[in-house]
């Protein structure tokens, strides 16, 4: 799992704060957790959960104001929270790289594939333009695009959704990063195109020993992706574990329910027309509840749920839970 | 009897160039579907991107005009109503859309958006669709105090359920789901899913469930159509798609879905590169430029859509 007990990434007492003009929104409110050197994290949530938010802060990708980035972000040793932008913009697209949901609408429409793929081995490593030429189309074959040397010369519109994605693979690998983060990298791709992205992230990861922060609500993808997994709630981290143990042995309840209602393929026989529920929606951003922010939607509330916020249990040295019921 | 009877449905848009506007080519977008759907049973309709299953779920409703075929709802020849037959008929025909958003007047509230079916096809006292409309919202679990609230005050789950009992305001016969819970939340979506499946048992609801998630597909569906550019490739019931599928499509779009066990470690059928465009499709078999068996008779000959036996379909020259 860690070959050392040294993380690559240490993020410790993350808030992320939007200023609107309704409030102040806490969309990363005190977030922790640690990614291993060549390991897959998976971080897991539905829609305002904050894993978005967590991997854009990491690089500082957030206009503040109104955004307000507080924390400590230790990378190699730095807490790049600490860094002016001439140094954060070296650390992007060379010792980490990001890659997002959309590359429809992440690619650069001016430029072609192969001038966005060798701007980062020019800018972080120095290469003439020539050189950066031919390893962008290097790097287009290692991400399978059939004909990489006529590709890099085309512009995004021309590609398809599933190419457009792997261009961006290309372009986030070419500085040979430490750590990429991949923000739902698959979701927007038909499945047969994601089943072709997954195996290319995967192999590339093996050949390149990338530390991998997969963020998505596909409890799929991080079945196959991902060796540990941070859930979040609501802006905060609810359950953490080695992924074989979160799917045998959820604790929180959120995992819980969230894992008993994903539809699988072939399971109607034993489990019935009926998927199980989680009642309520997630709380709006300016409405969080009281004490911990799951128990309106929880079937296992207690009074104390009602009040005060959960500690974080720590089961293991790798499982960890916030919540009450852990408590006693 | 059938409910709805689909034969050889057609839908081809015409593709236009030029400064005199002269139609150079066709985006076959449906092209050629047969299927029946009976009273009270799930017909799930699964494909991906520009397979055209949305098409088939609009054509069917004439909100598209299809360009040839047949469709038989209840006995009568839908095709061949006129707007006012059409208008009645369309109580019984219902949709729901993908997008809890734009599928909502959003200058209207959730009491004016359910009773506009009413308001539009029966003559019935205020007092009553009032009634009506507090049943319905509470049929499909929403609170009737919100009754005057308007869409953007709702979560996308509850406008999706605002949407639903917009279906059902008629008591229809089908309701055509066109991706239902595609935009919404996991946790949401089981919930929707959910009220579906109690409502078509509650009220012997037929449904054409279009998605491109097979998972749900096949959780929420008696029988599976699987589509790829314009046509059906197999048919067959839910468990005969899971358990034995029979095309090569079916196989790899089976072979794709990420199982949620880290124990299972899937041998992955990959497909090699994208989906054609609908608007070149290749020669034969629309399939065979990605198909892993690609024989010479699958590039220049279309496969019959042939019952296999069992009532399980498939359009391949291999099987």
């Amino acid at each position: 799992m860690n070959d050392t007990k040294k993380p690559l990434l240490a993020i410790e007492a993350l808030h992320t704060r939007f200023h609107t003009q309704d409030g102040v929104v806490n969309a990363v409110d005190g977030v922790d957790f640690n990614v291993y050197q060549g390991e897959t994290l998976g971080l897991v949530g539905e829609s305002g959960c904050g894993k978005s938010v967590t991997a854009l802060s990491i690089l500082q990708l957030l206009r503040c104001p109104p955004a307000e980035i507080q924390g400590n972000i230790r990378f190699e040793g730095v807490n790049l929270l600490n860094l002016d932008q001439e140094a954060i913009r070296k650390v992007r697209g060379s010792a980490i790289s990001m890659i997002f949901q959309e590359p429809m609408t992440s690619l650069n429409p001016v430029l072609t594939i192969g001038e966005q793929i060798s701007e980062a081995v020019r800018l972080h490593e120095g290469m003439r333009y020539q050189e950066a030429w031919k390893w962008a189309v290097n790097m287009l074959q290692m991400v399978q695009i059939s004909g990489p040397r006529a590709r890099a010369r085309e512009y995004p519109h021309k590609l398809s959704g599933g190419m457009r994605q792997r261009a961006m693979i290309a372009m986030a690998l070419s500085c040979n990063p430490q750590l990429l983060l991949a923000d739902e990298p698959t979701t927007a791709l038909d499945v047969t195109i994601q089943a072709q992205i997954m195996d290319i992230m995967v192999r590339l990861k093996e050949e390149f020993k990338t530390a991998i922060v997969l963020i998505t609500h596909d409890l799929g993808v991080i079945a196959e992706m991902a060796s540990r997994v941070v859930v979040m709630y609501a802006g905060k981290v609810v359950e953490e574990a080695p992924v074989k143990d979160l799917f045998k042995d959820p604790r929180h309840p959120y995992t819980r329910g969230l894992l008993g209602s994903i539809p699988v393929i072939g399971h109607k026989a034993q489990t019935g027309r009926r998927l199980q529920e989680i009642p309520g929606i997630v709380p709006r951003p300016l409405e969080t509840p009281l004490g911990c922010r799951f128990h309106p939607r929880c079937s296992s509330v207690m009074d104390i749920c009602r009040k005060q916020e959960p500690p974080m249990i720590h089961l293991t040295e790798y499982r960890r839970v916030n919540c009450w019921l852990e408590a006693s | 009897m059938a409910l709805l009877d689909v034969k050889n449905l057609k839908k081809h848009f015409p593709v236009k160039k030029g400064v005199l506007s002269r139609t150079v080519g066709n985006v076959r977008a449906v092209d050629g579907i047969t299927f029946t759907l009976k009273r009270g049973e799930t017909l799930g309709l699964v494909g991906e991107s520009g397979c055209g299953k949305t098409t088939v779920g609009r054509s069917i409703l004439r909100l598209i005009e299809p360009t040839s075929g047949q469709i038989t709802f209840n006995g009568q020849d839908l095709l061949g109503l006129e707007r006012e037959a059409l208008r009645r008929v369309r109580a019984s025909l219902q949709i729901i859309f993908q997008d809890p958003f734009s599928s909502l007047n959003p200058r209207m509230n959730v009491g004016q958006i359910i009773a506009e079916p009413i308001k539009n096809h029966l003559k019935e006292p205020r007092a009553e669709i009032k009634n009506r409309v507090a049943y319905l919202m509470e049929k499909v679990g929403l609170h009737t105090e919100q009754i005057s609230r308007y869409p953007h005050e709702f979560s996308g789950g509850q406008r999706q359920r605002i949407g639903i009992a917009r279906a059902l305001a008629l008591n229809p016969k089908v309701i055509i789901c066109d991706e239902p819970v595609s935009a919404l939340d996991v946790s949401i979506q089981a919930q929707v899913i959910n009220l579906l499946a109690q409502l078509q048992e509650q009220m012997n609801l037929s449904y054409l469930f279009i998605a491109h998630d097979l998972s749900v597909v096949e959780h929420i569906s008696d029988r599976i159509a699987v589509m790829y550019l314009g046509r059906f490739v197999e048919l067959a019931t839910d468990k005969e798609l899971y358990q034995n599928p029979q095309h090569p499509y079916s196989q790899a779009l089976l072979s794709a879905v990420p199982v949620p066990d880290p124990e299972i470690h899937k041998q992955r059928i990959l497909l090699e590169g994208d989906v054609p465009s609908p608007l070149n499709p290749p020669s034969g078999c629309a399939f065979h430029t990605r198909c892993p068996e690609c024989k010479d008779v699958c590039t220049h000959e279309e496969p019959v859509f042939r019952d296999l036996g069992g009532d399980h379909w498939i359009a391949c020259h291999l099987r």
